[in-house]
């Protein structure tokens, strides 16, 4: 046993390890990736890892390894869980052998994500269990208990952790890391493993039959439990729980959820003995349509009723508003605070010298009033330039432009899509465009690895997860065979060169593959590249602000002029840029 | 000890947020005081405005109500500026005065923001300003601002020097451990009185 400052992620990796589990694939997302990367990169990593090119890849993987008795973790992001969805519905019928953990971290608030899609919602729909933690103390634990709970129930568990519990910290207490890991071993069973019709009538009458018994082992196993302290009561589940523990006063009842499916007799007993309830979850209302369905003539307050949000994260502000709007609190606890200041925003943008930038700016210039489908990734915030029309999710920048490509709109289509988000899933959809004869630009921005999420190295890196060699795959390769006639490779910080590139491509029709590539400046100022910085020769610079206008953070205007500051990393594309040729490469005596 | 102690970590993505906050958490470790914190990870780091809530001695979830901070350390002037509400009623502001102007104000030609006028603004506020960047370069690497940050604001935490330091130690990494020691110190003596 041992004490320590974690991150939830870390906490939720060293459970892992604990248990020890054989097998952990995954897709890189956020609020999910560090589980995977703090295994990784483990000096002794334990059992196998990998990082999948998708979650559907990933998830069919962990299936296997836990048909073959091994412990194996798969984890995501929730809208990976989408993409995994086919066989995770079916793996419920199946059910596991070795115990099967699906980790789909949940991001209220939509942080970093295209939606606010609530994990709980799949695990209800697919009919397996779910844990969803209230702290990184809980999500240590859950983790470190999930293995056993797949396996006593034979069905695939999802571990369904939010934002503020994977990139909470916490002090942890942390158990010993075990290494006896199993060894595979597949033993046929055509009935459970091959579902025709006649197999899965069977399989689904008995993942039915199953339910009643998984809703009384989780009440066993402690994780619902509640307090009775009056004859109000709060019934939570989640990060919110935390929330309601800090603000709730004295005399007030309190129900804390932390795995699913809940059980009707054990929550209608807690119910009954109120006379007011009021329910606090966020995203879906997962607990409050149960709680509804079986509270009779007790009054119950929540999302339905207007004083819970069905959207966004909650903090205990927030939560403290929700009791006063229900009555449960009389006054403020936190003080009425003062509005914020006024002060210029600073979002996220691409890093100085990043290639996305000048791919974006060659875009814009060689394709005016074009439509521009773009997709998931550092490059998203090419949305400041004006060069990303849409996005939706993983993959669908090729396929929505090829739908707009016969759309006849008339203007060109030119999308945009990383190097991981084409492995991930965007091949099919060039497939298609080729094969039903699109007219469209597609530009892959292949930087090397897979940027956004933490620098997750992919099959284009020629490294797997571990650090093992692997052949970068050919992404020219792989578009030719897709029957793209027109695939050609630049650089975008040899920007001259690159504008001609998509001249070219502008003058041909068909689909047309324009492979950007240059790596990520994050990893090549880790790999140890060296490029001299740029400086702006004031006496040259007329103060046209061209250069500002491109946007690179490490230009700012002072006194009616440009300025490099340090944080430039020397791409040199703002020198192409000057019209007056003030900037040049820093010549140090 | 069952003191409860908040204290909000702002700054740019990439000028080690989280560093401060492990240092901080080691320190409750070391002290055996439970600790919470929150932090902004993935696509908001790249160059965006960044916070790390650190909640000493608290046992329930990581979130810092605005209104309730006991302490608000900033890497940037204006993070700082932009963060205030955040502080309690005579909280202390401890800031670096380094101050990066955002891309937006270019982009939108605002007004430019300077350190005298956030300053002038923050007036009100109890204000430590400290030169990181120079006591940085002084003790032997601009890196080290963020570890000088800490030094000076650790005057006001309710953790022992003894706790901070050996924090520090045990959460750099070993070539820089001399190095942020005398950063740490350095920042202690820059001058913040509580
Ligand atoms: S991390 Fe890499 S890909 Fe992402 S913005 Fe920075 S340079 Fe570009
Ligand atoms: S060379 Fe110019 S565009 Fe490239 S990083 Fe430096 S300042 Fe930015």
């Amino acid at each position: 046993m041992e004490r320590r400052y974690l991150l939830g992620n870390e906490a939720i990796a060293h459970a892992a390890r604990e248990v020890p589990v054989d097998f952990v694939c995954g897709y890189p997302g956020t609020p999910s990736s560090e589980v995977v990367d703090t295994l990784r990169v483990h000096p002794d990593p334990g059992g196998y890892i990998e990082w999948s090119v998708n979650e559907k890849v990933a998830l069919e993987n962990a299936i296997g390894a836990s048909w073959c008795g091994l412990r194996a973790l798969c984890t995501m992001k929730h809208v990976g869980l989408n993409v995994a969805a086919d066989p995770l519905m079916t793996s419920a019928y199946t059910g596991v052998r070795g115990g099967l953990v699906i980790m789909s971290a949940d991001d209220p608030f939509a942080h970093s994500s295209q939606n606010e899609q609530d994990s709980r919602v799949y695990a209800q729909f697919a009919r397996v269990p779910c844990l969803d933690p209230s702290s990184v103390q809980e999500a240590h634990d859950m983790m470190r208990d999930a293995f056993a709970l797949s396996e006593d129930t034979a069905l695939p568990v999802i571990f369904r952790p939010t934002t503020r519990v994977c990139h909470s910290k916490s002090d942890v207490v942390l158990g010993e890391m075990k290494t006896e890991h199993r060894a595979g071993a597949f033993e046929k069973d055509a009935r459970q493993f091959v579902v025709i019709p006649a197999h899965t009538r069977l399989l689904h009458k008995a993942l039915n039959e199953k339910q009643p018994g998984i809703r009384r082992l989780l009440i066993e196993k402690g994780y619902n439990h509640f307090e009775i302290k009056g004859k109000k009561a709060v019934i939570t589940g989640g990060i919110a729980a935390s929330y309601v523990r800090e603000v709730l006063p004295e005399g007030i009842s309190l129900m804390v959820i932390g795995a699913y499916p809940i059980d009707d007799e054990w929550l209608s007993s807690f119910i009954s003995r109120h006379k007011e309830v009021l329910v606090i979850e966020e995203l879906a209302p997962v607990i409050e349509v149960q709680v509804r369905e079986l509270s009779g003539t007790v009054p119950v307050y929540g999302k339905k009723t207007g004083h819970v949000p069905f959207e966004g994260e909650f903090s205990p502000l927030a939560v403290e508003k929700f009791l006063i709007s229900a009555g449960f609190l009389e006054k403020n606890i936190f003080p009425e605070p003062r509005q914020p200041d006024e002060v210029p925003m600073r979002p996220p943008i691409l890093c100085a010298g990043c290639m996305h930038r000048s791919a974006m700016y060659a875009i814009r210039r060689i394709f005016p009033d074009s439509v521009y489908p773009s997709d998931i990734g550092c490059y998203t915030l090419g949305l400041q330039m004006g060069t990303v029309d849409t996005t939706i999710c993983m993959g669908a920048s090729i396929t929505i432009g090829s739908g707009m490509a016969h759309s006849n709109t008339g203007k060109p289509v030119v999308c945009t899509i990383g190097d991981s988000t084409f492995l991930h899933s965007g091949i099919t959809g060039l497939l298609n465009a080729v094969y039903n004869g699109a007219d469209m630009v597609v530009i892959i921005l292949d930087n090397r690895v897979t940027a956004m999420t933490g620098h997750q190295p992919n099959p284009v890196t020629g490294l797997t997860a571990t650090g093992i060699g692997s052949p970068p795959v050919s992404l020219e390769a792989i578009c030719r065979s897709c029957g793209a006639a027109f695939v050609e490779t630049a650089s975008p910080h040899a920007i001259t060169q690159f504008l001609e590139v998509l001249k070219a491509a502008r003058d041909k029709t068909g689909v047309r593959v324009i492979i950007a590539r240059q790596p990520c400046v994050i990893s090549d100022r880790r790999a140890g590249v060296k490029r001299k910085p740029y400086i702006v020769d004031t006496e040259a610079c007329t103060g046209c602000a061209a250069c500002i206008r491109f946007g690179c953070p490490a230009i700012v205007f002072e006194e009616e002029k440009a300025r490099i500051t340090d944080l430039c990393s020397g791409c040199g594309v703002c020198a192409e840029i000057c019209p007056s040729g003030a900037i040049r490469k820093e010549v140090r005596k | 000890m069952n003191c409860r102690f908040d204290v909000l970590v702002v700054g740019i993505g990439g000028q080690g947020t989280v560093l401060a906050s492990n240092i901080l958490g080691e320190a409750c470790v070391i002290e055996g005081i439970p600790v919470r914190g929150a932090e902004t990870h993935g696509m908001a780091q790249r160059g965006g405005s960044v916070e790390s809530h650190i909640r000493i001695g608290s046992t329930f979830g990581p979130l810092i109500s605005p209104g309730s901070a006991d302490l608000l350390i900033a890497f940037d002037l204006l993070e700082g500026f932009r963060a205030r509400h955040f502080l309690r009623d005579g909280a202390p502001l401890v800031t670096s005065r380094s101050l990066v102007v955002p891309t937006s104000v270019y982009a939108r030609s605002l007004p430019v923001p300077e350190e005298s006028g956030i300053i002038s603004a923050l007036m009100g506020t109890r204000l430590c300003v400290v030169d990181a960047a120079g006591i940085a370069s002084r003790a032997g690497s601009p890196l080290a601002q963020n570890v000088v940050m800490l030094g000076a604001a650790s005057v006001y935490l309710p953790l022992s020097y003894e706790a901070l330091l050996e924090a520090v130690r045990r959460t750099v990494p070993e070539k820089t451990r001399s190095l942020n020691e005398k950063a740490f110190e350095m920042g202690r003596d820059a001058g913040c009185n509580p």
